[in-house]
């Protein structure tokens, strides 16, 4: 740790921020008291969970707060001019030249009608920084700078054009452009791939060190900011919890929030040997889903197919969890729908606990379906809106049993206050419940016919950390008691490590490895199962240090 | 006194507390309501009462005039004048209510009944089904709506129920397209998939979780096309395709109102300023069940 | 792209038969006709034999499927039939009626667009809240009021409170003064309507928060990143606009009595003149089925996204 000298003056220092959102008729005080500073070159992590503030803050210093914010009390000085209360006109003057932003979402952050080109080099005529025969030229440098193949070519394009990766270079080049002194990198990485992820993260360090710009970081990700941050500042609620160098913070967490947030995130070198492990070696073979040269094409363009999946196999024992792993368009949705019988295979096999899925239609179908269940990614669409959570949960009874009402809502009833949610939430509906919640009611949905196999489709990449540890731990005790196997998909490979006892890496369709999940994370076979490894953040270099 | 009737007093003393927490409940709710929307349900509600009870608000009578009083300026005897004919044009106006509500809620009915019964069966049905469905919508949008109005008028004949059809027809299109698009809409949701996942029947599904999804938005534009059959109601009306005189039918009283427009301005103004009204109220109640179906 | 523009071709035309279709079991296929309404006139004092004879001239009775292929056969080479009611073909009917409809609908069309826009784009730049609140009630006022009932309320007004526009002999164009705002304001509502929904759709994309984080002001922002995405989508309203341009222009024809095809249209409908009628109705439809077909061909051109539909892998 390299002490500051004292006449180095910080880039920005927030003091006693307290902003506040009204309806119209009431405040709402989203962030109390919130004082911090960022050095120059420093890089200066905000990190919380959802309706911490983290966001709000990192708006307001730019000055782009939701037309019905407000900055109630305090100060944001930029190198120490108070800018909290200049006008939009004023801080036209300091947006995009001395503070620049990297949005959250590189898919709606550019404009969908304007080049690429004219994009980066508006910065430039909006601040009349160059002669406009110039423009074009450093356009080009730029783009090249942030690592974009054929500069030139990318500068014609249109946004839709490129990838989410790219789409992200683009709006760090823009960034950049005149070499503020601040940036402020809104969750940059969280809409990308995980090997997309590291780097991006890696040029915004690479840049920050070439042109001395001070960072700050907003992320909900505790490692990201680990690997990434000189300083660490956690908020919850809208109030700071802890502040200080990255390494205290991590090492030795003051506020109990810091610690809990700790131990909830998935940590990848913490990884507990899972009970299930043992019956690996004890020969036993009673596999619930066997997957046999799975394919499954799509019309693609013209006369040619898209292959989603391409020669798929593995087998999963009966009670123990199987992790499917791969990033975007590695098909692993197309292949759990597939198990669960939402899609037709092209080719191939699927049995689930000895019955064949490609025979099963109609009423065949139906009744198979108590046999596995499936969870959303996404508790929000994946509950009727309409339906109170009693419903929601006695419906499939409804659909299989002769039941009494009673007898369902009785059933149902106690499968909710299993799942963990309180007795008055019952009669809600969805939009009453928070993520977790409802994340709980899409589990006890799937478990109420008594399944035997429940696929987990990112069941819990949707939720904030510490509540995601809670559905973690939940699943687990489910599985202990009930003997059920998880087939559970993810992108996080630290989750999966914790919670899977097999593990299938798939990339394009293809199986690139698999086996038990301690091999596969220790002794990779393959290059692309060892980049999504080194790409798992929270084993970086200034984390180590 | 005796114990029955403490008894007594303490249901009755229970049941005022209820009804006044009701009324307080209810106080409470109305005070959110803007000003604007309670407004408008306020002319709808008015208007719907000279439909059903006109003589609880004038009591001239709307066919037959008052002899030597043509074409007399608004005044307390006549608050909006009279015609011609010396009969009082707000007792018209009252009494032609119930020709422009009729017709306007036969016509959106019509529309609201075939088109999303069409809607609904081209969203849920397989591709071939969908298509036939909606080629047909095609070929009905792409006639402009008056002149199908038009067009059913000559097979039909005049009249207040064979506008009100005619005016119908021409929102069966649009009822079908919205139906069909949100049907799709909610096809495609999470929750529809899981109640399939969770062992439900086509029939099942369709019932507890497409229909009731999918018809909030149907119902807005229901409320929104009230107020569209209005309108074009009152145009037939004018050009002289609906009811014959001498009916006080909206539109049919400008028409009329016309022949004066250099003497009598309020025979044209005062019917034009109902329907206006009228419109403008039933527009901005569909927009409030618009965004609760949000 | 030529599979795709045959396709389109193919639907448009499909759209036009049936139109055609429509409109002959609606209007030729029906019991009560003109022939009767004009020659059975007493005042005309023609027999039962004359009639039947005049009938058979116009082959009134011939079975209905032989009727419907004679009609669409003449459809095709370009004749619409006879109006009964005027005694001549109906193209030349079209032909005096058509340019004062054009000259018409040409005006109210542009000065409707010049009205939704300035509602649109004013709304959005003016700072004062109260003034944005009154310029977006303006569509949803407009769209309340019956076209009718506003050129009587023009006239009344304008013709004679204020003697501005004078009602008798009028000159060529200061006869269209009134019916061109009259028609206006009924298409600029629905136009209005859109622009300004999607002005404030487009202002809540994340693209322009990054184009604010840039240092770009309001009127930068409106005009260079806001204006296209928002017309765009204004493009596919074209047809319906197109709908209420036929149905405005009925009523505001009746309404100033002037000579196009709107008070053609009134009078058919009147006389029960079926051939008059259907060549409107299947004239409109072309009109519409062209209108969609222009843009859906330009909306390609004019929006990247549609231009290339294969993404460049990462």
């Amino acid at each position: 740790m390299t002490v500051i000298p004292q006449q180095v003056s910080p880039v920005l220092e927030v003091e006693g921020l307290c902003i506040a959102y009204g309806d119209g008729t009431a405040e709402r005080r989203a962030v109390h008291d919130v004082s911090f500073s960022i050095n120059p070159g420093e890089v200066v992590a905000l990190v919380g969970e959802s309706g911490s503030g983290k966001t709000t803050t990192a708006q307001s210093i730019i000055g782009l707060l939701a037309a019905n914010g407000r900055v109630e009390r305090g100060s944001i000085k930029l190198n120490g001019t108070d800018i909290a209360r200049w006008t939009d006109r004023q801080l036209e003057t300091v947006r995009g030249a001395r503070i620049s932003l990297v949005p959250q979402d590189p898919g709606n952050s550019l404009n969908p009608v304007k080049t690429i080109g004219a994009q980066v080099g508006e910065i430039f005529r909006i601040h009349g920084a160059l002669r406009p025969d110039g423009i074009d030229d450093r356009v080009i440098s730029l783009l090249a700078r942030v690592g974009l193949s054929e500069p030139a070519l990318r500068a014609r394009q249109y946004p839709h054009e490129l990838s989410g990766g790219m789409r992200q270079r683009v709006l760090i080049a823009i960034a950049i452009a005149l070499k503020p002194q601040l940036i402020i990198a809104d969750e940059p990485t969280s809409a990308l791939d995980v090997t997309v992820q590291k780097r991006i993260l890696d040029l915004i360090d690479e840049l920050r060190a070439e042109y001395g710009t001070a960072v700050l970081l907003v992320t909900h990700d505790l490692s990201v900011a680990a690997d990434r941050a000189d300083r660490i500042v956690v908020l919850k609620d809208g109030r700071i919890q802890e502040q200080g160098a990255a390494s205290v913070v991590l090492a030795a967490p003051r506020s109990p929030y810091t610690r809990q947030l700790l131990a909830a995130a998935p940590s990848f070198a913490s990884a507990v040997s899972r009970p299930g492990a043992s019956w690996a070696a004890s020969g036993v073979h009673d596999d619930i889903v066997v997957v046999d040269g799975l394919v499954r094409e799509f019309a693609g363009e013209g006369k040619s197919r898209f292959r989603a999946v391409d020669d798929l196999s593995f087998r999963v024992r009966r009670g123990s969890t199987h992790a499917i792993v791969g990033e975007s368009g590695s098909g692993k949705t197309t292949t759990i729908r597939s198990i669960v019988g939402f899609d037709k295979p092209t080719a191939g096999r699927i049995e689930i606990d000895g019955t064949d899925l490609s025979r099963l239609v109609g009423e065949d179908l139906r009744q198979f379906r108590r046999k596995i269940q499936f969870v959303y990614q996404n508790p929000y669409g994946s509950l009727d809106p309409r339906q109170s959570i009693l419903q929601i949960v006695a419906e499939p009874l409804l659909n299989f049993s002769r039941l009494k009402r009673s007898d369902r809502e009785e059933k149902a009833r106690a499968i909710l206050s299993r799942v963990g949610l309180p007795e008055d939430a019952v009669a809600r509906r969805p939009h009453a419940l928070s993520g977790g919640q409802r994340q709980r009611v899409a589990i006890a949905r799937a478990l109420v016919l008594d399944p035997q196999v429940l696929v987990l489709d990112e069941a819990v990449s949707a939720l904030d950390v510490s509540v995601q540890a809670r559905i973690l731990a939940l699943l687990q005790e489910l599985q202990s008691d009930l003997g059920l196997t998880y087939l559970f998909v993810s992108h996080d490979l630290a989750v999966v490590r914790q919670i899977s006892d097999t593990v299938s890496v798939l990339r394009d369709g293809r199986l690139v490895d698999g086996g038990v999940v301690s091999d596969v994370f220790e002794h990779p076979s393959g290059d692309y199962t060892r980049e999504l490894i080194n790409a798992i953040p929270g084993q970086g270099p200034r984390a180590a240090a | 006194m005796t114990t029955f009737d403490t008894l007594h007093d303490d249901i009755a003393a229970d049941a005022i507390r209820r009804t006044q927490g009701r009324r307080s409940r209810v106080a409470s709710t109305l005070r959110r309501v803007p000003p604007g929307l309670a407004l408008s349900w306020f002319i709808l509600a008015t208007v719907f009462l000279w439909a059903v009870a006109p003589s609880l608000f004038t009591g001239y009578n709307p066919l037959e005039g008052v002899g030597g009083a043509q074409l007399k300026r608004p005044s307390a005897e006549h608050l909006l004048g009279t015609d011609a004919l010396g009969r009082d044009l707000y007792a018209r106006i009252v009494h032609g209510a119930v020709h422009s509500l009729t017709g306007a809620f036969v016509a959106v009915g019509l529309g609201l009944i075939v088109g999303t019964g069409l809607g609904v069966v081209a969203g849920s049905v397989r591709r071939r089904f969908d298509d036939a469905i909606m080629r047909l919508v095609d070929v009905f949008l792409s006639i402009p709506p008056l002149l199908l109005s038009l067009s059913i008028i000559i097979l039909l004949g005049f009249g207040t129920v064979n506008a009100a059809i005619a005016v119908g027809v021409t929102s069966v299109a649009g009822f079908a397209r919205l139906a069909r698009a949100e049907v799709v809409r909610v096809r495609r949701s999470d929750y529809v998939e899981a109640a399939f996942g969770s062992g439900g029947t086509f029939a099942s599904v369709l019932w507890r979780h497409i229909l009731p999804n999918s018809l909030t938005s149907v119902l807005a534009f229901a409320s929104l096309q009230f107020g569209s059959a209005v309108l074009q109601i009152s145009t037939l009306g004018f050009l002289g395709y609906g009811a014959p005189p001498p009916t006080p039918e909206w539109g049919l009283l400008i028409a009329e109102g016309r022949n004066y427009i250099s003497t009598a301005w309020w025979l044209t103004t005062a019917p034009g300023v109902v329907v206006v009204l009228v419109v403008l109220a039933a527009n901005r109640v569909s927009q409030s069940f618009g965004k609760t179906a949000a | 792209m030529s599979a795709y523009l045959l396709n389109r071709v193919g639907q448009a035309l499909f759209v036009l038969w049936a139109a055609f279709t429509i409109s002959f079991v609606l209007l030729q296929a029906m019991p009560g006709d003109a022939i009767l309404i004009k020659f059975q006139n007493p005042d005309l004092g023609l027999t039962a034999q004359q009639v039947a004879e005049i009938r058979a001239s116009y082959a009134a009775d011939s079975p209905i499927l032989v009727q419907y292929v004679q009609t669409i056969g003449k459809f095709l080479t370009g004749d619409f039939g006879y109006s009964v009611q005027a005694g001549v073909p109906v193209n030349s009917l079209l032909a005096a009626h058509l340019p004062a409809t054009l000259k018409l609908a040409t005006l109210g069309f542009l000065l409707a667009s010049v009205l939704a826009i300035l509602i649109a784009f004013l709304s959005s730049l003016t700072p004062f809240t109260w003034l944005r609140g009154v310029l977006q009630s303006v569509p949803s006022l407009f769209i309340s009021i019956p076209t009718f009932w506003l050129g009587i309320m023009l006239i009344q007004i304008f013709s004679f409170r204020l003697k501005l526009v004078p009602v008798i002999n009028p000159g060529p164009w200061q006869e269209l003064i009134l019916p061109v705002f009259a028609l206006a304001v009924p298409i600029s509502a629905p136009l209005a309507q859109v622009l300004v929904r999607n002005i404030d759709d487009v202002l809540t994309r994340p693209f322009v928060g990054v184009a604010r984080a840039k240092g770009a002001n309001r009127h930068w922002i409106l005009w260079r990143h806001v204006a296209k995405n928002a017309l765009l989508p204004t493009l596919t309203i074209a047809g319906v606009l197109f709908g209420e341009l036929i149905a405005g222009a009925v009523v505001t024809e009746t309404v100033f009595g002037l000579n196009g095809i709107g008070g053609l249209t009134e009078r058919a409908v009147g006389s029960q003149d079926a051939a008059v009628l259907q060549a409107i109705v299947v004239l409109s439809a072309l009109a519409f089925v062209i209108i969609n077909l222009v843009v859906d061909l330009l909306y390609p051109v004019l929006d990247p996204r549609l231009r290339t539909k294969v993404g460049v892998a990462a």
